[in-house]
């Protein structure tokens, strides 16, 4: 009885891993608690005093995360002060991608000065709570009395080669849509990016 | 005179493989390493080829860990079924620019035999939901479709996982 529930339990999950879809946008978004590369612990209930979070799901070596780091870095210096900070989770299995190890990631965050937290999802429990997918993977929140609502998933914006040639900057044009007390619009947006090592 | 046969008979044979590589957009393009750049607009008449040959479509990049590893399985597909009316199109993510350092020198290395084709078009948001609704540009990710079949999987495969799905397509 036991080891059918059990199998039951595994079928919906491998179910639901296949179909993986971000959260919806409205939707609450999940709490986080996780190690930041400087060794302190960071959740997004500490951000409670914000008028919203950037969670961003990246990595170290995905191209795509590089093509869009100093942009996503740009995007943090630019919002921050106005109540949007930035914050990015690692979801990667650093035994399938030593690249995505503790280690690795400390390095990176001091190499590209990140002037925000650089979490790792040890337990890769965040990034499936949340349905990402991919990194780099935007989820921007909204804080609505206290609690934090999703309000715009997806890219960065529609030019991941040059940053020159954007014609549509959808994270930027989302935040300053919640500045404005607007709906993001488009809402979501999907991407090509390097997908999420799950462990095994 | 056996001379002049085997001259006639590789005549015969090569102009067989030219009627091939014209086949419906499709090239056996993989071994002279002449890789098309596309966009989405000149890939999707390939996704959506009516007739009666199964046709799977991988997207996949050298960049990605995962893609590289289901690449020997698509090989084996490849191979296992060329008997069979399937035809595989590996659709590569890598930047154009990395086609002569980075992609011709993987598929030498992996010995690559199915067509690869770089899709070049940096409209992702535009033109994923028209591969699948579903999609989110996580890759792998591998569309099957033909003779009243179409699926799309949003995963990375193992051979038998592939030829499950597949085998059922060819007992009709």
């Amino acid at each position: 009885m036991k080891k059918e529930y059990f199998t039951l339990i595994a079928l919906v999950l491998i179910t639901l891993s296949m179909s993986a879809q971000p959260i919806s946008v409205g939707s609450q978004a999940p709490n986080f608690s996780l190690k930041n590369v400087d060794g302190a612990t960071v959740s997004l209930s500490d951000y409670a005093s914000e008028k919203g979070v950037m969670v961003i799901f990246s990595c170290n070596p995905c191209p795509y995360v590089k093509a869009y780091e100093d942009r996503m870095i740009a995007l943090h210096n630019e919002f921050a002060p106005q109540g949007y900070p930035v914050v990015f989770i690692n979801p990667n299995d650093d035994v399938q991608q030593p690249e995505d190890s503790m280690d690795k990631m400390r390095e990176r965050a001091s190499e590209k000065n990140y002037p925000f937290p650089y979490l790792k999802d040890e337990d890769q429990q965040v990034y499936q709570a949340y349905g990402a997918t991919r990194t780099p993977e935007i989820f921007l929140l909204k804080n609505e009395g206290g609690s934090f609502v999703v309000a715009y998933t997806g890219t960065v914006d529609d030019n991941y080669k040059d940053a020159l040639a954007v014609e549509e900057a959808y994270a930027s044009n989302a935040v300053k849509a919640l500045l404005a007390g607007k709906n993001p619009d488009p809402a979501t947006t999907v991407a090509i990016g390097c997908g999420i090592k799950k462990k095994n | 005179m056996k001379a002049l046969m085997l001259f006639l008979i590789s005549l015969v044979i090569s102009s067989f493989n030219s009627i091939d590589n014209s086949y419906l957009g499709f090239n056996e393009s993989a071994a002279n390493y002449d890789i098309r750049i596309v966009d989405f607009q000149q890939l999707q008449p390939l996704l959506q080829i009516n007739n009666d040959t199964i046709y799977v479509v991988n997207f996949w990049a050298t960049w990605c860990g995962p893609c590289i590893k289901e690449i020997p399985y698509f090989e084996q597909l490849g191979n296992e079924y060329k008997n069979k009316k399937l035809k595989i199109l590996m659709v590569s993510l890598d930047m154009a620019d990395d086609l002569e350092s980075r992609v011709i020198p993987f598929m030498k290395k992996n010995n690559m035999k199915n067509e690869v084709i770089i899709l070049d078009d940096h409209q992702s948001n535009r033109w994923i939901p028209l591969v699948d609704e579903k999609w989110t540009g996580a890759i792998p990710a591998t569309l099957i479709y033909g003779n009243g079949f179409r699926e799309f999987y949003p995963k990375e495969f193992t051979f038998s996982e592939l030829d499950e799905i597949l085998k059922p397509l060819f007992t009709n």
